[in-house]
């Protein structure tokens, strides 16, 4: 399973919203498959039965009461958005809507 | 200048003024920020308006709290509200949150002084502080060296006297690594111990702030003002925070301490000798020191550059141009996401979401992101196996000393290898303690590490301070 074609680095960056140069596609084409050569170690590894972890701590569901409480307040939260209007944020165009 | 606890007892004594102490410090800032940058952002007025308060509080027979007049540094990813929080990236680089982290909140209630933002790796994501979109920090004890990362502004603030105390953030050693290459004090407590409400998130299942500190017993005061349950973190443990500065003059005797064999090998000859020597002080002050024994220890890196990436590729997609931060305009909000995030995010930033993509996509996910997961549970029954017959486990902070600057950008593995012996704990979600040893050949800072349980960090910390009295009385060898 080790290393990474340049396709499916162009895949990756596609899925993870990153617009990579052609630069930065062959940088790290190379780099991730030096990684993934170094992780490769792992597979090897018989680990039939053992359960995996995904967090260190044993914690179940936290809940509180349903007691409203004080948010944060909407026109400090807005000032800090690249765009709003109407007390909401505001975005581009999302799909074949008239401009 | 004292310690935290020297500068707190004083202020709280009425026999210094919080101004006059925060004033020392903003002077040794001015005097060396600019050839270290370990700030991101100064915040003098703040300070000197905090400092005030202090006093009067003192003046009026009011008690200014454990940490009165204390002047500490914060990572630039703990949220002050209203004032900048960047993480050291472009896509943060104007953004005021709207909320105080609860770390930030406990410090000043506490009394202390917050007299500036600490530069870091980007997102957290680095072991050397080169990878901030505003430059590197320099080691305050070489500045062609690097200050560890990625809480490397914090430890060079604090191994710089430019605050007392400083708060950072160990995802896999980013508080402990660079405390070592500084030479300064820095804790990883148990995960949930320290509430992450306004900690920026990289890796949530291994993220926990802790300490740096100039000595073991300001750790332990630090520690103790921002530990305890917080039912704004839903990963917080529900437990009052440990007392811990009445367990430091307790001694070691008794005590079963193994050194970490794997963790041992490959580490430079200077650091294996500093362990050796530490290892006899701790016998010498009545510890019985073994060799352990964690085997999955070894593939600890390699699961950790998996999970870690893979969380982070999830925490990090919040970045999209929506909501704050940076937005570059495209044509359709697609466009958007990938313009704004192409430009706002550094080179390794974007390496380690490509990685985490990838741990995480169909084909590869169980190969993996599931392994990786499945070696986490061998290493956490390693770790269970050897403390049945240990109280604690030491092991060196870092293999080598503090590198050059550049020596390690171009090879990321290289890089991620420094690391190598702080993960494990972050896997386990256990603390560790990093107390500084002694120095290396190149006469640069070395530090060590006592490993305990989950939950702990009592037991840790009085043999921290065994090992720290040791460098004293000159038990521990050549090492001082």
């Amino acid at each position: 399973m080790a290393g990474i074609s340049r396709d499916q680095v162009v895949h990756v960056a596609r899925l993870a919203r990153l617009d990579l140069s052609e630069d930065e596609l062959d940088r790290f084409t190379v780099q991730l498959g030096a990684v993934l050569e170094h992780v490769a170690g792992l597979e090897a590894l018989d680990t039939a039965g053992v359960p995996p972890t995904a967090h260190p701590l044993p914690l179940v569901n936290v809940l509180r009461d349903d007691v409203p409480a004080p948010s944060l307040d909407r026109d400090e939260v807005l000032a800090q958005a690249p765009a709003a209007e109407d007390g909401r944020f505001r975005v581009p165009r999302i799909l074949g809507e008239a401009p | 200048m004292t310690g935290a606890l020297g500068i707190a007892g004083d202020v709280r004594a009425g026999r210094r003024s919080a101004r006059e102490v925060v004033e020392e410090h903003l002077a040794a800032i001015a005097a060396r920020e600019d050839e270290l940058h370990a700030f991101n952002l100064v915040l003098a007025g703040e300070a000197r308006a905090a400092a005030a308060e202090v006093d009067r509080r003192v003046a009026a027979g009011e008690d200014p709290g454990p940490l009165a007049g204390v002047p500490v540094a914060l990572k630039d990813n703990l949220c002050t509200r209203g004032i900048p929080t960047t993480c050291s990236s472009r896509i943060l680089a104007d953004w005021r949150p709207p909320y105080d982290a609860t770390v930030v909140r406990r410090l000043r209630d506490a009394g202390a002084v917050i007299v500036g933002k600490t530069n870091m790796d980007e997102f957290a994501m680095g072991s050397s502080t080169e990878n901030s979109a505003f430059g590197p920090t320099r080691n305050p004890h070489d500045p062609t060296r690097v200050p560890g990362g990625s809480s490397g502004g914090s430890a060079a603030a604090v191994a710089a006297g430019f605050s007392a105390l400083a708060l950072g953030s160990d995802t896999g050693g980013s508080i402990r690594q660079p405390a070592a290459l500084c030479g300064v004090v820095g804790v990883k407590p148990t995960y949930g111990r320290v509430s992450r409400y306004g900690l920026v998130a990289f890796a949530s299942s291994l993220d926990q702030v802790g300490p740096l500190a100039g000595s073991v017993a300001d750790a332990a005061l630090a520690l103790e003002v921002i530990a305890g349950h917080d039912p704004a973190d839903s990963t917080s443990v529900a437990q009052p925070a440990p007392s811990l500065l009445g367990e430091l003059d307790r001694g070691v005797d008794g005590l079963r301490i193994g050194v970490l064999s794997e963790l041992v090998e490959g580490v430079d000859p200077d650091v294996g000798t500093r362990l050796a020597e530490a290892a006899a002080a701790l016998e010498a002050a009545g510890a019985k020191v073994d060799d352990a024994h964690i085997p999955a220890a070894r593939l600890g890196l390699s699961a950790y550059y998996l999970i870690a990436t893979a969380e982070a590729s999830s925490n990090l997609a919040r970045y999209d141009g929506v909501r704050y931060g940076l937005r570059v305009d495209g044509d359709d909000v697609t466009a958007m996401y990938g313009a704004t995030r192409a430009a706002g995010f550094g080179a390794e930033v974007k390496r380690r979401i490509m990685l985490g993509t990838y741990a995480l996509s169909a084909g590869y996910y169980d190969a993996y992101y599931g392994q990786s997961q499945r070696v986490r549970t061998l290493l956490i029954r390693d770790f269970e196996a050897a403390y049945e017959s240990y109280d604690l486990l030491l092991a060196p902070t870092t293999p080598t000393t503090a590198f050059p600057l550049g020596a390690k950008t171009d090879d990321p593995l290289a890089m991620y290898l420094s690391d190598v012996c702080t993960i494990p704990s972050n896997l386990a979600g256990h603390p560790a303690i990093a107390v500084p040893y002694g120095r290396g050949d190149d006469g640069l800072p070395v530090g060590l590490q006592l490993l305990a349980p989950a939950l702990g960090e009592a037991t840790m910390f009085r043999a921290a301070a065994a090992l720290e009295a040791s460098l004293r009385s000159g038990t521990g060898a050549s090492a001082a």
